[in-house]
This record gives structure tokens, sequence and C-alpha cells, in this order.
């Protein structure tokens, strides 16, 4: 511990965890660096060295784009690395760079005043426009325009870290994810983001401790300052306590021997002792993600999310191309089963073609969108069902609301069989068809839906907010945001046996699937799928596993004679503690 | 000096990939290539140029072209407007 810690004292961010584990080291606060550029004015003879000076800051700028971009590719797949192409492409614009350099010499100012005014004007006017992916054009050739000044002014790749160090930033976008995951990197800390978010993603499957959701961590840190990240509790530490550190050390080793134990555990079924089977999937957003889940013994996907195929693009990807990941993702989980879900997008997820909505929580998204935008459902039912031909690819709807939504749903269904059997190309003829229940009005009509398709998965994350009207994004009333609720449970008690009564299973693919105090509730209500994010697939099977169904049963019918949120939780840990003592709870 | 009026076919308007096509073929011909867009108007030859121009399918563009193979040029950049830059 250095001195200074002493001195200081510790002051506790709490965030959102986005990937286990704890690290405590010294900051390397990243900034977006906006590099300062001030005019100075240049000699008529200082003009060749200026000009030399923009040059060789170009070429090494490319250099870091070109790494940049290969590496982007090899571990995000090649629509997310375009977003590099364009700014190689901008480096070598020589219309742009002739510009630069007449400027330099005409108006005798140093060169990155020059480049910053030239490029700003490009930047202002994509800012300008109306439409979103104009505005993403405006970051890619404001990111461009830095690094052509960093150069200029030779400032080293910020990548390269001196030493281990816990990266804390406003934001990291997927390049800085990947780029520092090259470093010793001990943690992520971000003010912005969500669990879902990119890096987020990726830090799990890199298996590098994360926080995010921290507001406004960036303001108060300094590179040097010593932090410790709990990525299990979601919390950043400055200055962190003898005791504190103490603690946190002992929570890693907890967590360290608890995984240990669980590896064991990774070719077992998610069986109770009394052998009721449960099958336990995950919830993956990239194909990349895959090998990690299936280390983690996964079963399956139960919840495909789409929409990573439109990150960083314009445009829906070509039915071709959207075969060809969907294929590649059905022949990696192969033999057990995939759930691609629809594009669900509106809400908080982005569009390609975005429109602003006053509430788009309540607004155009999910299914809405793919039943007025026929020509995208269509392209993208083609390819998941042409994908099925092993006979191990689901297919599910996001955000439906009522019983003729599953209907049309199901009519483009058909029509896209049709289609590709005229085509002569082989699918599952029989290829399972589900529906998210996320949606109030689903949920209550659960059994009229259970009677259309193969399958119900509970969208935990939605239902909740929907059924409490609460924004959890929101501060003021984020504590109204309660997945045990007993309204909620009692709903979910509804979805299931709605869906036995029709003879089709249920599932749950929420964030409540993953949470470790839920499982035993959910079992016992009779769920009959947990879909979970990859890094916590071991912990629900080992809690699965080290009870009785029976137990499991009398636990839930407790719950639903239990009117107070507060009661259910304290329950339901009290059970964790006394039935699987060995699960760390994080409450 | 040679006017041409096209229509942006393809779906996703003007976007990189179409913008790269757009100065690579205008870099064949030794011919200025400039893009106006109502009162907007950029260098065709110059890719930041081209991204920044905010052309969604549907709205047309007025290309000028002038120098010595300006009608060739010309009729390079309608044809690949035409096939909305093999997009579709």
């Amino acid at each position: 511990m250095t001195d200074e810690a002493h001195t200081h004292a510790e002051v506790v961010f709490k965030g959102i965890a986005a990937a286990p584990g704890i690290a405590i080291g010294p900051v390397y606060l990243y900034s977006k660096l906006v590099p300062e550029v001030n005019a100075r004015a240049i000699t008529p003879e200082d003009v060749p060295a200026e000009i030399e000076r923009l040059r060789n800051a170009n070429a090494r700028a490319e250099k870091e784009l070109r790494k940049i971009h290969a590496f982007a590719e090899q571990k995000l797949g090649s629509s997310s690395a375009t977003i590099f192409e364009a700014q190689i492409m901008i480096l070598g614009d020589t219309i742009l760079m002739n510009t630069i350099e007449r400027r330099i010499a005409d108006e005798l100012r140093n060169a990155e005043f020059i480049v910053s005014d030239e490029i700003s004007k490009y930047k202002h006017l994509m800012l300008a426009a109306t439409d979103e992916y104009m505005h993403e054009r405006a970051h890619d050739v404001d990111d461009v325009m830095n690094r052509i000044i960093r150069n200029i002014q030779d400032q080293k790749l910020i990548s390269r870290l001196e030493g281990t160090s816990v990266i804390v930033s406003e934001t990291l976008t997927p390049a800085d994810t990947v780029i520092f995951s090259r470093n010793q990197v001990l943690g992520y800390a971000t003010d912005l983001g969500g669990v879902t978010s990119h890096a987020a993603l990726l830090s799990r499957s890199l298996k590098i401790p994360a926080v995010v959701g921290l507001r406004n961590a960036t303001r108060q840190v300094k590179t040097g300052d010593t932090v410790a990240i709990d990525g299990y509790a979601g919390m950043l530490i400055l200055n962190p306590s003898a005791t504190t550190r103490g603690s946190l050390d002992a929570k890693a080793a907890r967590f360290r021997a608890f995984e240990e134990k669980l590896a064991d555990i990774a070719g077992l079924p998610a069986e109770t002792i009394d052998g009721k089977r449960v099958e336990l999937s995950s919830n993956l957003e990239f194909a990349e993600e895959i090998e990690f889940a299936k280390v983690q013994g996964t079963e399956g996907v139960g919840l495909f999310r789409t929409e990573g195929l439109l990150i960083g693009r314009p445009d829906y990807p070509s039915e071709e191309e959207q075969t060809l990941v969907y294929t590649q993702i059905a022949n990696a989980a192969y033999p057990h089963p995939v759930i691609f879900r629809t594009f669900d997008v509106g809400g908080d997820k982005l569009a390609p073609d975005t429109h602003h909505e006053e509430n788009p929580f309540l607004g155009w998204r999910g299914i809405r969108v793919l039943l007025d935008r026929p020509e995208i459902f269509m392209n993208q039912l083609r390819a998941i069902i042409r994908a099925s031909a092993r006979r191990n690819v689901r297919v599910m709807f996001p955000m439906v609301a009522t019983l003729e939504e599953v209907q049309k749903a199901k009519a483009y269904v058909r029509q896209a069989k049709e289609e590709l059997r005229a085509r002569g190309v082989p699918f599952d003829a029989r290829i399972k068809i589900g529906v998210m229940i996320e949606v109030p009005s689903a949920a209550i009509m659960a059994e009229q839906l259970a009677a259309e398709v193969h399958f119900l998965s509970i969208g935990t994350n939605d239902l909740v907010q929907y059924m409490m009207a609460v924004d959890r994004g929101n501060d003021s009333v984020a504590a109204l945001y309660q997945p045990f609720s007993p309204a909620v449970v009692r709903v979910i008690h509804h979805i299931i046996e709605a869906a036995h009564r029709k003879h089709v299973w249920v599932g749950v693919c929420g964030e409540m699937g993953g949470d470790p105090l839920a499982t035993v509730l959910l079992l016992g209500l009779g769920i009959d799928e947990l879909s979970v994010i990859p890094p916590v697939l071991p912990e629900i099977k080992k809690i699965i596993r080290s009870i009785k169904y029976k137990d499991a049963r009398r636990v839930a019918d407790k719950v639903l004679g239990m009117t107070r949120e507060h009661d259910i939780r304290e329950y339901l840990s009290s059970i964790i503690k006394n039935k699987v003592p060995e699960i760390p709870l994080e409450l | 000096m040679v006017e041409r009026t096209v229509i942006i076919v393809n779906k996703a308007g003007l976007h990189t990939r179409p913008a790269a096509a757009i100065v690579k073929t205008a870099s064949r011909y030794k011919a200025d290539f400039t893009i106006k867009k109502g009162v907007f108007e950029i260098n065709g030859k110059s890719i930041i140029g081209v991204m920044t121009l905010a052309a969604e399918q549907g709205s047309s563009l007025l290309l000028v072209f002038t120098g010595p193979d300006e009608e060739q040029a010309a009729e390079a950049m309608v044809e690949l407007f035409e096939q909305g830059f093999g997009e579709n």
C-alpha cells in the first residue's frame, strides 16, 4: 500500500457490476484525450518542416488505425471493424490533406491548428444533420482528427500503458476495450454504460473485472490514485482502507475457491437432487461469445440477441449476411438448440433507421417494427430458417402485446418457409416458434399465446419495468424496480401455469434468470429453462444441483403467500445461505 | 462543364462504402468533380466531403464535372449511382 492511501479518505462509487472479479491497483484515467490545440504563427521558412510533421503524424496515425482495425476484426468480426475502415479512408483523403498543407503555407499557422480547423468544419456539418447515423460519423471524424493531432504533438499511443492499471473512463468503445485488453489491464470502470453494453460483454469474455454506470467517477479520480474494483457488487472504491482491502481480498479468495469447485460441475446437467431437469442455457449477443459459454457448461443458447448484427452500420444486413452468422452460431452450439430473437430495435436499442420518439419504451419497438417493415422481417426470418437445417434452431418474437401480432408473425414464418421451399433450400420444416413475455398484456394472455406457439420466454427486465411503471435508469424511482415484487412473482407463476396447461415449455431469459436469489423460486414455480449470461452459469447450476425440487416447490408456495418484496428477498437469501452456503450472495 | 442529376436508389443512402466508391471512380478522371445538394456543395474527390452528404434514399444530387474528360467521368459516375453502388 502506498503512503498516500492512508492520508486520503476512502470514497465508494456505486455502479453496475458488469464483469465479475476483484482488482486493486493504480488508476489510469483514460479520457477521449481531446488534445489542446493552440494557434501558433510560423515563418515561411518553417513551412516545409511543419508539413513534414503533418505527413509523419498521418503515417503514424494510419499505422495505429491499421493495427486497431486488424485487432477489432479478429475480436469483434468484420462488420464491427468497418468503423475503422472509414477512419483510415479519411487519412488517405488527398483533397483534404492537400487543403490542409496549402492552408499551412498560406496562413502560416501550425499544423495541428489547421488540421483541427479544417476537419472540424466537416464534423459540424455532420452534427447539424438530423439523422443518428451522421452523428456517429461525426464521432469517427472527431476520433481521426484527434489521432492526427496527438501524433503531430508526438504523444504516445494511449494504449501503451506503463505497468498494470485500472482503466477509469467516461465510456469505452469496443476498440478501446480491445486495445487495452492486450496490455496489463486489471479492470475497467466507466461512468456510462449498462450490463449489456458492448464493453461490458467484452470484458466478461476477456475475464477482466468491470463496473459500469458509475456516473461521475472520472471527475473524482486521477491517474495514479489507488482504487479497488468490485466486479461482483458493482463498486469502485477510491483509496481503499486496509480493512476494505482485507475484505475484498477475502471475497476474491472465496469466489476463486468457489469458481474452482464450479469447474467440476461444468459437464454435469442442471438437475435437482430428486431428479428434476432444467435446461440451462446462455444469453448471447455476439457469435464470439459462444466459446466461453461452452466452457461454462451451457446447454444451448436461450436468447441470441440479433441486434448485435446492427452495431456500427447504417443498414440492415442482407439475408445472405445474416444466414452466414446464424448458421455459424447454430453449428457452434450443435447439438444444443439456439433461440434467435428477431431484431428487438427501438426502446433503448439502436435502429439503423432511427427516428425520434417521446417515449420509446412505449413506442415503436420489437415485433411492432418488424410487422410494419415486412421486408426487414422476411429477410431475417428466411436467414434464421435457412440456419435451421440441422434442426437445432428456434425463433422468438420480442415485445409481443397481442395475439394478433403472434398470428401475423407466424404467417410471415409460413411465407418465408414457402419461399425457401420454392428455392429448394433445406431447412427444418418444424422449426419451433416462441414469444417473449415481457409486456403485461402478454403475461395476462399467456395461456392464449401459449396455444399459438411452442414455447414462452419471460423477459423479466422489461416485464418488471412495465408492471411497476418504473424506468430503472431513473434514480428517483429505481428502488421501485423490484423483480421480487409479490406482483411480479404472481405474474410469473401465472405465466408458467398457463404455459403448462397448454403443454408448452416456459423459460426466463431476463436478468432474473441469472440472479442466484431467484433460482430456487423460479425452479419451485415450475420453470423449464433458465437462460443466463455465461459467467453465472456454473453458480446457477450449483444451486439447482444442491436442492430438491419438492423443497423448491415449498419455497415457491411460501413466497406466493408473501406480500412485501423485502420479506421475499430476506426469505430467499436465508434459503440460499442454508442450502447452498458456498454461494457468495450479493445483497 | 457537364451537369447531371442523380437520385440515390440504394437503401442506406450515401454511407461509407458508396462514398468510397464515388471517390474511387472520380479519381480515375482528370475532371474536377463537385456534388451539389441544395445550397450545399462538396468536392466529390474527397471522402470526408462525400461522407458529409447526408443523402438518403430518394434524395437527388447535382453532379458537376469540369475538365478534359468530363463527359466520360459523368457517364461513369451516373452509372455508379444508377446501380445503387452495387448495394441492392
